[in-house]
């Protein structure tokens, strides 16, 4: 019987070794990288014939807009459509990975997903690690059983509603659906709020901006409309383009390095495939 | 940014409240989900099924009362598959006890069971957050119940029929709501007897007055615009 304690494989959940470094480092002054963040605006609503759902397209790193045009409209089914707030790699990698699971499921099943069988998947994971894992999620499809909308919070509880905004422009976006939502609405209609919803988080938010993506979810069909609009072009843009012709910067010095090769063959064959 | 309430979890503030009469229970609940000092949710269903004559109201963390309230529902399913007959309420309150004691140290929740069964006829379990268990003719719970103790004290009488329980489960429900910051929005209601289950809802604008509460009234925005009907709770 050996003496030697044996190093067993992790058996997953967050490690936390290296948080007494980080404090440490903490203490000198260091400051952590932040997160990339998607400070956004989701949005989604049912209306007559099924469900939309609408996204601002701005990711930012603190104060930094790292992505002027990211996607969080993510995919998860052909008939079920995820949007997500929060940290971008927790809700990319979350959405990924329950996106995986339901098309297993549709093999082994033989039928097409159903919305409660991702919200059940994507709640159970966020529940099991208690907030941790920061994807607030609107998620919204249409199946067998009819349209279905629904928020994910990052503690794992959930609600069903007709309509839900989530992110740090929620309020802007809820106060535009409040005000303006009907049941039954035309697909014409319902486009349009999310539009102006989304809009409102841009304009009102500082962690929302550049341009609204609108996906449309029917029974049997779904459209993608990405950058559906564009309300922040960039203003001006020389008609005649830039250009940077030889001679227009001043050469003050020159130095040329050539550089060796430092691979030498000493012995033996070369390496064969 | 402080926006510390977007992280913050997802929790009801809530007025939950069960109370048995001759014949029954009713359970009644408000509708407020709180995220942080906003509201997530202004109509959500605290009331949840569990079994056909059982159901459970949830109050405190919404992610610890929805995940206890899914696994007693499986339990329960199993356990009536092998019994061969209706789950009855005392089994399905020890279920969500064993869960809550438990887990004591993880979960943030407290729970109000009630149902009928032929044995005990209308019963209701309260499970506060330690995992305690009592039977009680009425028993209330969430941040606005502390409005109610008194109020329940005086008014509450055994032997009531259904009318009068299920109007003072609406009456102790607004009157929290009236009270509590973390309670509001419509209050519904659950009748679980031996015919079956009715479920009601109460919107806002139909409960009752109370002190220093004014009435209903169209801003003259509204009715100088005629824009789209805003959606009532």
């Amino acid at each position: 019987m050996a003496n030697t304690a044996i190093e067993l494989p992790p058996k997953g959940g967050f490690s936390f070794d290296l948080c007494r470094r980080n404090e440490m480092l903490a203490k000198k002054g260091v400051q952590s990288p932040s997160f990339r963040k998607t400070g956004t605006t989701i949005v989604g609503l049912v209306f007559q014939d099924g469900v939309i759902l609408g996204a601002d397209t701005r990711a930012t790193e603190g104060p930094i807009v790292c992505d002027k045009n990211c996607e969080k409209i993510h995919y998860m089914a052909p008939n079920i459509y995820c949007c997500g707030a929060g940290t971008a790699a927790d809700t990319e990698a979350v959405t990924d990975m329950v996106s995986s699971q339901l098309e297993l499921h549709r093999y082994a099943t033989g039928r097409e997903s159903r919305v409660v069988t991702a919200l059940t998947l994507l709640k159970s994971h966020l529940y099991s690690y208690q907030g941790h894992v920061s994807a607030a999620l609107v998620l919204g499809g249409v199946d067998c059983t009819g349209p279905h909308l629904h928020t994910i919070y990052p503690h794992g509880s959930t609600d069903t509603l007709p309509f839900a905004t989530m992110g740090s422009g929620s309020l802007a976006a809820m106060a535009m659906f409040e005000s303006r939502y009907r049941e039954g609405m035309t697909r014409e209609e319902g486009i349009k709020l999310v539009c102006q919803a989304i809009c409102s988080g841009i304009f009102n938010d500082l962690g929302s901006g550049s341009n609204v993506d609108v996906c449309v979810i029917t029974k049997g069909q779904k459209e993608y409309l990405r950058n559906y609009e564009l309300p922040n072009p960039r203003t001006y843009v020389s008609s005649k383009g830039y250009s940077f012709a030889k001679g227009h910067t001043e050469v003050l010095s020159t130095k040329i390095t050539p550089l060796k090769e430092h691979v030498k063959i000493i012995e033996g064959d070369a390496m064969e495939e | 940014m402080d926006m510390d309430w977007i992280n913050a979890p997802h929790s009801m503030g809530t007025t939950i409240i069960g109370v048995t009469y001759n014949g029954g229970t009713v359970l009644g609940a408000d509708s407020r989900t709180s995220t942080g000092m906003y509201v997530a949710n202004r109509a959500s269903d605290k009331i949840t099924q569990l079994t056909d004559n059982v159901y459970l109201c949830r109050s405190g963390s919404a992610a610890d009362s929805q995940v206890v309230s899914d696994y007693v529902r499986y339990f329960l399913h199993q356990h009536i598959i092998q019994l061969g007959q209706p789950a009855t309420v005392k089994v399905t309150a020890n279920l969500i006890r064993l869960l809550s004691y438990n887990n004591k140290n993880t979960l943030e929740t407290g729970l109000i069971v009630g149902g009928w069964d032929k044995y005990e006829g209308g019963s209701i379990y309260s499970v506060p957050l330690g995992g305690t268990m009592l039977q009680l003719p009425f028993a209330i719970g969430g941040s606005g119940s502390s409005y109610l103790y008194g109020f329940l004290d005086q008014a509450w009488k055994d032997g009531m029929s259904k009318e009068e329980a299920e109007a003072l489960v609406v009456k102790c429900v607004s009157l929290a709501i009236a009270r509590d910051g973390a309670s509001g929005g419509v209050v519904r209601t659950v009748v679980i007897n031996s015919e079956g289950v009715t479920r009601n809802f109460y919107p806002g604008d139909k409960l009752p007055l109370w002190h220093e509460e004014l009435p209903l009234r169209n801003s003259l925005l509204e009715e100088a615009s005629s824009e789209a009907e805003p959606m009532h709770a």
